[in-house]
C-alpha cells in the first residue's frame, strides 16, 4: 500500500470526484469527500515520514522506467508541499457543509464537491509529479476546476471574475506549455531529473533563454506575482467562502513550488541567477508587490478583497526570500508557504463564519462583531497578528528567517522595506479590529450569534496551528531548512 | 531562412494574432476565439518540432530508417483536449454572463458593475 502512496495521493481524489456525483443527499456527499481528503492527508503524511527516514521516493507509473515512463519523484520539498495541500484540503472541507448551506443551492452542491476534489487532484498532481508535461496537464485540471468553483459564487460578479481568471490563467498555462516545448526541443526529454542533467549542455542557446522567459512569465501569472495579479482580487472576493479559503491557502503555494522546482532543480541556480537577470527582476517585483498591494489593501471596503490584496503582498515576501539566493532566504520562502497557508486558511474560514451569519463581509458593517461573534473574531485577530508577524505566531517565524536571509546578503535597505511592509499589514488589520471591537453593534450585528460549530472547529484548528508552529518551530524549520539545503546542493 | 522555418513563422504570426484579439476585443466570445488561436499556434509549434526531415510515420517497416518523433503529437493530443475543455468552459461562462448581465461586451459589463458598487 505504502509503496504506491505517491500515485494514490493523487488518484484517490481523482477517482472520488466522479463518484461523489452518485450521492443524492449533499451531506452524504460531504462525508464521503471528507473521508477522501482525509485519506489523501494520511497518505501524504506517511510519505513525508518515509522521506525523512529513507530519502527521496521514486515511483514509476505502470512500471515504465524514466525517462520513457512518467515518474513521480517525491523529495523533502514536494513531500512538504503535498502535506500542506492535503492538510488544508481536509481542514477546509470540514467547514464546507455548514458554509455551503447559505451560499450554494442544494442541487448544485454535489457538483461543487466534485470540482473541489478535482481541484485538489490537480494541485497534488502538480506537486507529486516528476514530469514537466505532467505539470502542465495537472495545472489545467486544477485551473479548470477552480474556474468552475469561482463561478459558483452567489454574486453575478463571480461569473465575470471567473471569466477573467480563465483568460489570464489560460494565457499563463500556454506560456508554460511553450516553455516546456522549447526545453523538449533542445533536450528531447520531459523528465525533470533527466532535464536537469541534459539542460546544462545546451544552456547557452537562445532557445533555452526563450524557454526560461516564457516559463517564468507563465508561472508568475499563476502565482499572482505583482503586476500579474489582476485576476486574483476579484476571484477571491466573489468566490464562495470555502473556495476562497481553499485557493487562498493552496493554489498560489503550489505555483511557487513549481517555480522553485524549475529554477533550482531543472535550470539550476547559476543559470537562473547569473546568466538570467532573475534575481534583480524578482526582487524589484517582490518589493513593489509587497508595498503596493499592502497600500491598496488598506483602502478596501470588502474584507475578502482586503485579504486578497494581502495575499498578493505575501506572495511578494515568498518571491523576495527565494530571489535573495541564499539558504536562509529559501528556507524562509518554503516556511512561508506553509505558514501563509495556515494564516490565510484561518482568516478566510473566519470570514466564511461571518458570511454565514451576516451574508456579507463589508468592513463598515462589522461594527461590534467582536462582542456578538467573539470566537470568530478572535480567530480573525490571531490570523491577522500572524499576518503582521507578531512574535509567538507563525508569521513571525517566517519573517525572521526572511530578514536574516536578507541581512546575510547585507542588503539593509531591502530588510527595512520588508519590515515596512509588515507595518502596512498592521494598519489594514487594525482597521478591521477597530470596527469590530471598538464600536457598538449596529442593528444587524447585534442580532447575530456565533458561527456554527462546523465552521468554528476547522478555523480554530488552523488558529491553534498558527500559535503552535509559532512557538515550537523544530518540525517546520527542520524540514524546510533541509529541503532548502538540498535544493542548493549543500549536503546537511 | 524564411522558407526553411516557414512553420515557425506561421506560429509566431498566429500567436500574435490570437494574443492581440484577446487583448483588444471587448466581445467575450471573440476573446475566447483569440485564446483558441493563441493555443493552436503552440500546438503547431510542438508538431513542427517533432518532424524529422525525410522521416515517415513511426511504424516498424523494412527499409525505412528515419522516423518522425511521435511524442510531440501525443502531447498535443492531450493539450488539444485541454484546449477544448477550456473553450467549452469559457463559452458556458459567457452564456451565464449573458443571462446575468444581458450583454457580452466587456465595457458594458464593467459599466453595470460600477453602477451596482
Amino acid at each position: 500500500m505504502l509503496a504506491h502512496a505517491p500515485a494514490l495521493t493523487v488518484l484517490v481524489p481523482l477517482l472520488a470526484a466522479p463518484l461523489s456525483l452518485v450521492f443524492v443527499k449533499s451531506r452524504h456527499c460531504w462525508i464521503f469527500c471528507l473521508l477522501v481528503t482525509c485519506a489523501s492527508l494520511v497518505l501524504s503524511s506517511l510519505m513525508l515520514g518515509q522521506i525523512l527516514d529513507t530519502g527521496t521516493i521514486i515511483y514509476t507509473m505502470g512500471g515504465w522506467p524514466a525517462p520513457w515512463g512518467i515518474e513521480y519523484r517525491v523529495d523533502l520539498l514536494n513531500g512538504f508541499v503535498l502535506l500542506l495541500v492535503s492538510l488544508l484540503g481536509f481542514i477546509v472541507m470540514m467547514a464546507a457543509d455548514s458554509s455551503l448551506e447559505k451560499e450554494i443551492d442544494t442541487d448544485k452542491r454535489k457538483f461543487f464537491y466534485s470540482s473541489y476534489l478535482l481541484c485538489l487532484t490537480g494541485m497534488l498532481g502538480i506537486t507529486a509529479t516528476g514530469d514537466a508535461f505532467n505539470v502542465f496537464v495537472f495545472l489545467e485540471i486544477s485551473s479548470l476546476s477552480t474556474y468552475t468553483l469561482i463561478a459558483m459564487g452567489k454574486d453575478r460578479k463571480a461569473l465575470w471574475a471567473s471569466y477573467q481568471y480563465l483568460i489570464m490563467g489560460t494565457i499563463g498555462a500556454t506560456f508554460i506549455l511553450i516553455g516546456i516545448g522549447l526545453m523538449y526541443a533542445m533536450t528531447g526529454t520531459l523528465n525533470m531529473h533527466d532535464l536537469s542533467i541534459r539542460l546544462p549542455e545546451v544552456e547557452n542557446t537562445r532557445t533555452v533563454f526563450t524557454a526560461f522567459a516564457f516559463f517564468m512569465v507563465g508561472v508568475c501569472l499563476k502565482l499572482a506575482l505583482f503586476p500579474l495579479h489582476l485576476w486574483l482580487p476579484n476571484a477571491y472576493t466573489y468566490a464562495p467562502s470555502i473556495v476562497s479559503a481553499l485557493i487562498a491557502a493552496t493554489a498560489t503555494k503550489v505555483a511557487v513550488y513549481v517555480m522553485l522546482r524549475f529554477v533550482f532543480t531543472i535550470f539550476g541556480i547559476e543559470f537562473s541567477f547569473e546568466h538570467m537577470p532573475l534575481q534583480e527582476v524578482l526582487i524589484a517585483l517582490g518589493v513593489a508587490g509587497v508595498l503596493t498591494s499592502s497600500i491598496i489593501a488598506i483602502y478596501q471596503t470588502n474584507l475578502k478583497r482586503l485579504a486578497a490584496y494581502s495575499s498578493v503582498a505575501q506572495v511578494g515576501y515568498m518571491i523576495i526570500g527565494f530571489a535573495i539566493g541564499n539558504v536562509t532566504g529559501l528556507t524562509a520562502t518554503i516556511l512561508h508557504l506553509f505558514n501563509h497557508a495556515l494564516m490565510k486558511g484561518a482568516l478566510f474560514l473566519a470570514m466564511a463564519g461571518i458570511m454565514y451569519r451576516l451574508g456579507h463581509v463589508e468592513i463598515k458593517n462589522l461594527q461590534g462583531l467582536g462582542r456578538t461573534m467573539p470566537l470568530t473574531m478572535a480567530a480573525f485577530v490571531v490570523g491577522g497578528l500572524s499576518l503582521i508577524g507578531v512574535p509567538l505566531t507563525v508569521g513571525f517565524v517566517s519573517k525572521w528567517y526572511l530578514v536574516l536571509g536578507i541581512i546575510e546578503q547585507g542588503w539593509w535597505l531591502l530588510a527595512v522595506l520588508v519590515l515596512f511592509g509588515s507595518l502596512l499589514a498592521l494598519i489594514y488589520i487594525w482597521r478591521v479590529i477597530e470596527i469590530a471591537y471598538f464600536s457598538p453593534p449596529n442593528a444587524s450585528t447585534s442580532q447575530v450569534s456565533e458561527a456554527p460549530a462546523m465552521i468554528l472547529i476547522p478555523t480554530w484548528i488552523l488558529v491553534l496551528g498558527n500559535i503552535y508552529f509559532g512557538i515550537d518551530t523544530d518540525l517546520t524549520v527542520g524540514i524546510t531548512s533541509l529541503a532548502a539545503q538540498s535544493l542548493f546542493g549543500v549536503s546537511p | 531562412m524564411l522558407v526553411s522555418l516557414f512553420n515557425y513563422w506561421i506560429v509566431i504570426v498566429l500567436m500574435m494574432m490570437g494574443f492581440y484579439i484577446v487583448i483588444s476585443h471587448s466581445n467575450l466570445i471573440k476573446k475566447l476565439l483569440g485564446l483558441s488561436i493563441f493555443q493552436a499556434s503552440v500546438f503547431i509549434m510542438y508538431i513542427s518540432m517533432g518532424k524529422v526531415e525525410g522521416g515517415t510515420a513511426p511504424i516498424l517497416e523494412e527499409g525505412i530508417k528515419t522516423y518522425s518523433n511521435p511524442l510531440p503529437h501525443v502531447l498535443i493530443l492531450t493539450a488539444i483536449v485541454v484546449g477544448i475543455a477550456t473553450v467549452a468552459l469559457g463559452l458556458a461562462l459567457v452564456v451565464r454572463i449573458h443571462e446575468a448581465y444581458g450583454t457580452i461586451e466587456e465595457n458594458e459589463i464593467q459599466e453595470k458593475d460600477n453602477k451596482s458598487c
